[in-house]
């Protein structure tokens, strides 16, 4: 097997005496898509903030895509890395967090012009060409202000691949939605896994693990309580915890 | 009437010094404030602390001590400063001092997710701050800035007693000629309503242009 994209070791975090993560280990494989289920306050989204040091980890390694970190005070060395680490990292938000200020076009520009110092022409040509794959190109010259969830959404998409990443980090990306809107952005972010890109997404779109996700990881208290294909995890749940979880969302994937 | 209409020309010359001082010290008020809130912000050692004994002192002496101050303080070792610098740097540091606390709120009412999207992309502290966050909080800011900047065109005529020429003391020097200080006191008056309502009108127009996308 090849070298994983991303390897997680024994991660832990507390927040005052609250232990948030208790030794999380996860490897997720080139072009593999990994959904984490869980109850709120699992950690799910405490371990995608840390595998990016949003929060900084208490303890533990951080591998993505052959770049370490290992949890620690942030000194400068520390910062340079996890800031390597992030370029390759795309995370996209539950709140979205477009720039306000700045077209669509401008957003998925940004990361590229100014931290990759990629020339200005060529950055716009990637962008205009990543707002149409995400089916944005008529909405392009739109401030964030004047676009529905679904569409800043899938700006927030791009804007992440415009950084070429490694790996893409989804932190509950329909949560904030409509419904009416949910299938759009879930429609781009099958295309991406069709791609094979490489993606690692908390969600509680039953339907999208199901069909989309390689590998179904259930999170809860925590720690990895379960995890196995999809198939495995939705029709034959092993874990105690599993089962109560999968029959508290129903079967469509609603709290 | 008569004399207002006649000594209008020499009292429009003074409204002119009037603006460039409040003009030239907004400009350097500026930077200051910017400057100062954002070392507050960022927590540089030792100089957050003195932005904050500035902010503090500024802001808890009267305007007309502070130009006394910077006037008459440095001759007492020699060093003296003409009026009109000596104006200017009294008017900026206490400009920039009310400017900082306004920055500073500005800065902080950006919401946590922008400097976290900035630190995704992979920048820095500085340049999240630089392309992300001031831009959007001048924005948030502008309503205090154009406020303060009202202020700060009438808190000018301070500076009439150390002797720069503008509105105020040009008034003063024409009744002291004339004795009719209804009338001249009058007109002085309403050419600061003047040039206040003027900015005011600007400012809003600006505001509603640049306030679009917040």
């Amino acid at each position: 097997m090849s070298e994983p994209v991303v390897q997680v070791t024994n991660l832990r975090k507390r927040f005052g005496p609250h232990e948030v993560l208790r030794g999380i280990n996860l490897r997720v494989a080139q072009g593999e898509v990994v959904v984490i289920m869980g109850p709120s306050g699992s950690g799910k989204s405490t371990l995608l903030r840390c595998m990016t040091f949003l929060e900084v980890p208490d303890e533990g390694t951080i591998c993505i895509d052959g770049r370490t970190v290992t949890a620690g005070p942030l000194t400068k060395e520390r910062m340079a890395k996890v800031r390597e680490i992030r370029r390759h990292t795309g995370f996209v938000f539950q709140s979205f967090n477009l720039f306000p200020h700045m077209t669509a076009l401008e957003n998925v520009m940004e990361g590229p012009v100014t931290v990759l110092r990629v020339p200005k022409p060529e950055a716009r040509r990637r962008a205009e060409e990543l707002l149409g794959k995400v089916g944005l190109t008529e909405h392009m010259h739109k401030h964030p202000s004047r676009l529905s969830g679904g569409q800043q959404q899938r700006v927030a998409i791009a804007r992440a691949l415009a950084m070429s990443p490694s790996v893409i980090l989804f932190d509950e990306p329909t949560s904030a939605l409509d419904p009416e809107l949910v299938g759009e952005v879930l429609q781009v972010m099958r295309a991406l896994a069709r791609e094979g890109m490489t993606m690692v997404v908390v969600t509680h779109e039953m339907g999208f693990a199901r069909e989309v996700a390689d590998r179904v990881i259930m999170m809860d208290a925590g720690a990895i309580v379960e995890e196995g294909p999809a198939a495995d995890i939705f029709t034959n749940p092993k874990e105690e915890r599993t089962r109560r979880f999968l029959s508290r969302m129903g079967r469509h994937g609603l709290p | 009437m008569e004399l207002a209409l006649q000594s209008l020309p020499a009292l429009l010359q003074a409204s002119l010094v009037t603006v460039g001082l409040a003009a030239a010290s907004m400009a350097a008020g500026l930077v200051i404030g910017l400057l100062s809130a954002l070392i507050r912000i960022a927590r540089i050692p030792v100089l957050s602390h003195l932005m904050r004994a500035y902010v503090s002192i500024i802001r808890g002496t009267p305007l007309l001590v502070q130009i006394y101050l910077v006037y008459y303080g440095p001759p007492q070792f020699g060093w003296h400063l003409e009026p009109v610098p000596s104006a200017i740097v009294a008017l900026s540091l206490n400009v920039g001092a009310y400017l900082s606390e306004s920055f500073r709120g500005a800065i902080e009412s950006v919401s946590k997710g922008q400097m976290e999207a900035a630190y995704t992309l992979g920048m820095t502290y500085w340049t999240a701050m630089r392309r992300i966050i001031v831009p959007q909080s001048l924005r948030t800011a502008l309503p205090t800035v154009g406020n303060t900047y009202i202020g700060l065109l009438k808190d000018t005529s301070l500076v009439s007693v150390i002797t720069v020429t503008e509105l105020l003391r040009q008034s003063n020097v024409i009744i002291a000629r004339t004795w009719k200080p209804l009338t001249i006191y009058m007109t002085a008056a309403v050419l600061y309503w003047f040039m206040s309502t003027m900015f005011s009108f600007v400012q809003e127009r600006v505001e509603r242009r640049v306030s679009r996308h917040v």
